[in-house]
């Protein structure tokens, strides 16, 4: 029989925390954000950095799924381009809610210095953005920041009403 | 309905142009100082008609007539080794005469030496493809019919292969605007959404030294940054920036400064 190291002397006396649905909800979805692997451009490259074992997202539970499904967040991470933007909203309709969405760097918060007649003037004209990133390319601590925040808006809201559609129209 | 405007002329002007501006030139050579190049023309002259040929940059340009080109190409490679076909486009020349003019730089490997092949065509008209000859040509055709609308007559597959199927407009053209016309700025709106959303998404901000007025009331402070529609006073609280909420969260660790080792000996 196992020997199970409890001092009953604590906590009341049992092993049971007790806690909110709330909390521990928004506990359990904060704490393994699903990522989609979307890298479009040179942001990509920081964004599999920030993957791999320098910068470690899966410290926060931060994994990479090839799958809209079973993803909840897409980091839009480079360039848009006007062809592809048909695409980005298809996969954004696949991932189940709910789902956030990260612009990463300049190209897709605003079109960066792509003021031309292919490229998106910014993801957020295509599908609902919770999270700007800035920089030309961000660095893997703005992407760990920029998830931090995304837990901390996730532990903000209340997880057992239905996400609010967010949607562009 | 929106009122017409001219679209020949959408680039911007530049601010002074010279009205007996000739742009330089590269010095051009007679074929004849250059034995390879002489032999190469003579070959040629005595298939095919060439209207003019120079040498610029060591390299022999050779103009012919449009229907020449399959059977030119077809004589440089496999009779005067010119088996590679480095690159083929066309240039813009509709404002001056109304034609294309139609490049195509071969390459040597045995003779060390490069060519290119040049024509001109009326606008509307179409050029013979050489994909048969050079498997490269496939794309660069198709490119070319991309960027400028000239089509090729024979390609097996004369469709767009950078933009869009359902793209509408040559962007290499002079007249295209490098921000795009009326359908580029709309066409993920359009696509995605339909027109009727335009007026619920807005027109694309391409201005880049464009200042939101409100964005400096509310965001310009940083670490002030106030809530829209507040009054500023000067004596706001500063906005504090964590990555966690200050009470600690449920079963998550905060890291603390003051609680970690800092190791300042570089040699540790």
């Amino acid at each position: 029989m196992a020997q199970h190291k409890v001092n009953y002397s604590q906590d009341g006396g049992l092993p049971v925390a007790l806690t909110s649905i709330d909390k521990i909800v928004n506990w359990g979805r904060s704490n393994s954000i699903w990522a989609l692997t979307y890298g479009l451009a040179c942001c990509g490259i920081e964004m599999m950095a920030s993957g791999a074992s320098r910068f470690d997202f899966d410290r926060y539970g931060t994994i990479f799924r090839a799958s809209p499904r079973q993803a909840d967040v897409m980091i839009v991470a480079g360039t848009l381009t006007k062809k592809h933007a048909e695409f980005i909203k298809r996969l954004y309709d696949q991932m189940t809610e709910p789902r956030w969405v990260i612009s990463m760097g300049s190209c897709a918060n605003t079109g960066g210095m792509f003021n031309t007649y292919a490229t998106v003037q910014g993801c957020d004209r295509v599908i609902p953005v919770d999270l700007y990133l800035p920089g030309c390319a961000p660095r893997p601590e703005t992407l760990q920041y920029g998830v931090m925040l995304l837990q901390k808006k996730i532990r903000a809201n209340k997880a057992g009403n239905a996400q609010k559609p967010k949607r562009l129209m | 309905m929106r009122a017409y405007t001219p679209k020949d002329d959408v680039q911007a002007k530049a601010y002074y142009t010279d009205r007996y501006y000739v742009a330089p030139q590269v010095p051009k050579q007679e074929v004849e100082t250059d034995e390879v190049f002489a032999a190469d023309l003579a070959a040629l002259k005595t298939k095919f008609d060439v209207k003019e040929a120079f040498i610029q940059m060591k390299q022999m340009i050779v103009y012919i007539n449009a229907n020449d080109i399959y059977g030119v190409l077809e004589f440089l490679r496999d009779e005067l080794t010119y088996t590679q076909l480095s690159e083929m486009s066309a240039i813009d020349w509709l404002a001056k005469d109304n034609t294309f003019e139609i490049f195509y730089q071969m390459l040597s490997m045995t003779k060390r030496k490069r060519l290119r092949i040049k024509f001109f065509i009326n606008n509307g008209d179409a050029v013979d493809s050489v994909e048969s000859l050079f498997r490269c040509a496939d794309w660069s055709e198709r490119e070319m019919f991309d960027m400028f609308g000239i089509e090729a007559n024979n390609h097996p597959f004369m469709k767009r292969i950078l933009l869009p199927y359902d793209w509408q407009g040559n962007p290499l053209l002079k007249t295209y605007p490098l921000e795009g016309d009326e359908f580029a700025a709309w066409y993920e709106v359009d696509k995605i959404y339909g027109k009727e959303a335009r007026d619920v998404i807005g027109p694309e901000i391409r201005d880049t030294a464009r200042v939101d007025r409100y964005d400096s009331e509310r965001f310009a402070r940083l670490g002030f940054e106030v809530p829209k529609g507040t009054k500023i006073t000067g004596n706001e609280e500063p906005n504090k920036q964590d990555y966690q909420e200050e009470g600690g969260v449920f079963l998550v660790k905060k890291f603390t400064k003051d609680a970690s080792k800092i190791i300042d000996d570089p040699q540790r």
